[in-house]
């Protein structure tokens, strides 16, 4: 009988833990539509500015603008890596910690110093538990993703590259493309690289000849720090739709478990109930065979 | 009538506003400038500063943090990184902004970088007062 009381407490418990694994996996999908909402808002005012910044940097001389020029030799690099605040979604977080931890490896092999700016409260455990030097910990940031944030980021990378500190700046981040492809993925944010003009768009975008007030020249010096924030917040929505995501598919794979465990110890109670039944059966039958001979 | 122009005004939050007018003045980085329908494409940087609009005889007001605004014949895109309706900003909110700032501001004095922060934080702070003054006021458009 004491088995079967194991048994019935172990399904019970199970039974609490898939309660929580729903419930999170109801949030995480609650929290997934909040940020596609927010990403949806932004990108009316991405692709614009995209399409303003192609249209102005065309046939504009590199050399004009530091964020621009390309150095000629990269001997120092600085790393923004962006990871979640919270676990259980996963191998989320590992996989972008694990590309961070790649890249600081592959600019250590080609003799380049990196400065490693972590967001994230996962990433900045992760370092701190290995003893890792980073230059900037910015744990806690994740739950609400403004542009704000996303100017703070920026600033990061962008003060270190305009001191001189580091040449080039890279992002590391999840970038979103369905629930089920979310790759890591590192890009260059510094210097910027302006992206050709293609197809319609060039079409549409060439036919404007603009009259610029200031210079094309000074507008491009206005435009490009924001370009950066335009780039950085759209990697922090990418990096928490990605995060909610990952959560919702992590919650749903445990609630499937527990569903299977259950049955797995149902099956097992069951069987062990109908062994005890059996064996009571066996004694009585066997007591009432001894009295009728005797 | 002459023809109305479209004013959109976006924000990395939102489409704030999307609405045909007669005129929009905007504050460029050098000097305030007017658009009516038919205007020549134009790019502008827009400094910290009031954007006015004009329907028929209402006139309304929204603050701009910098962006910078363009323009086609029959369209007005203003791509600000913070930018709020005169009726939707929060006086109490916006004084207080400023009384941090200034704060702020004096003890950057020696900082460079702080101080300039600072300063467009306080500059914010004040348009946005003023343009909620302005709106109140109702209707005083040149």
């Amino acid at each position: 009988m004491a088995a079967l009381r194991d048994i019935q407490n172990k399904i019970a418990a199970v039974k609490k833990t898939r309660q929580i694994t729903r419930a999170m996996n109801m949030v995480a999908a609650a929290r997934l539509r909040q940020v596609q909402e927010k990403t949806e808002r932004f990108k009316p005012y991405a692709a614009k500015f995209a399409e303003v910044l192609a249209s102005l940097s065309q046939g504009i001389d590199p050399e004009i603008h530091p964020l621009l020029a390309v150095p000629e030799q990269v001997d120092k690099v600085g790393m923004i890596l962006l990871t979640a605040d919270r676990g259980l979604c996963g191998s989320f977080n590992m996989n972008l910690i694990n590309k961070g931890q790649k890249f600081l490896q592959e600019q250590a092999a080609l003799g380049h110093e990196a400065q490693a700016h972590v967001v994230g409260r996962k990433g900045c455990d992760y370092f701190r538990r290995r003893k890792t030097e980073i230059t900037t910990q910015m744990p806690g940031v994740m739950n609400v993703i403004d542009f704000d944030l996303a100017v703070s980021v920026a600033r990061l990378g962008l003060n270190a590259f305009l001191a001189g500190e580091v040449q080039e700046v890279y992002i590391i981040y999840s970038d979103f493309r369905s629930m089920a492809s979310m790759p890591t993925v590192v890009e260059r944010l510094l210097p910027i690289q302006p992206e050709p003009v293609e197809g319609e768009e060039a079409e549409a975008g060439g036919g404007l000849e603009y009259i610029t007030e200031p210079s094309a020249e000074e507008i491009l010096v206005d435009l490009l720090p924001r370009y950066l924030n335009v780039r950085v917040y759209s990697a922090l929505l990418n990096t928490a739709t990605s995060e909610q995501a990952s959560r919702m598919t992590a919650m749903d794979n445990a609630t499937k478990n527990c569903k299977e465990m259950i049955e797995n110890l149902t099956l097992v109670y069951n069987k062990a109930r109908q062994a005890a039944i059996t064996a009571e059966l066996m004694d009585i039958v066997g007591g009432a065979e001894a009295l009728s001979q005797g | 009538m002459a023809n109305k122009i479209l004013l959109e005004v976006v924000t990395p939050d939102k489409l704030l506003l999307s609405k045909e007018v007669d005129v929009v003045v905007a504050t460029g980085v050098d000097g305030e400038f007017g658009v009516l329908y038919g205007h020549v494409p134009f790019l502008s940087s827009l400094a910290i500063g009031e954007l006015r609009f004009k329907d028929g005889n209402q006139t309304e007001f929204a603050a701009i943090s910098g962006g910078f605004a363009e323009v086609t014949g029959k369209k007005v895109t203003v791509l600000a990184e913070a930018a709020e309706l005169a009726r939707e900003i929060d006086i109490d909110r916006a004084k207080r902004a400023r009384e941090r700032a200034e704060q702020r501001l004096a003890q950057a004095q020696q900082e460079a970088m702080d101080y300039a922060r600072a300063e467009a934080a306080l500059k914010r702070a004040m348009l946005r007062m003023r343009v909620v003054e302005r709106g109140i006021g109702g209707g005083g458009m040149a």
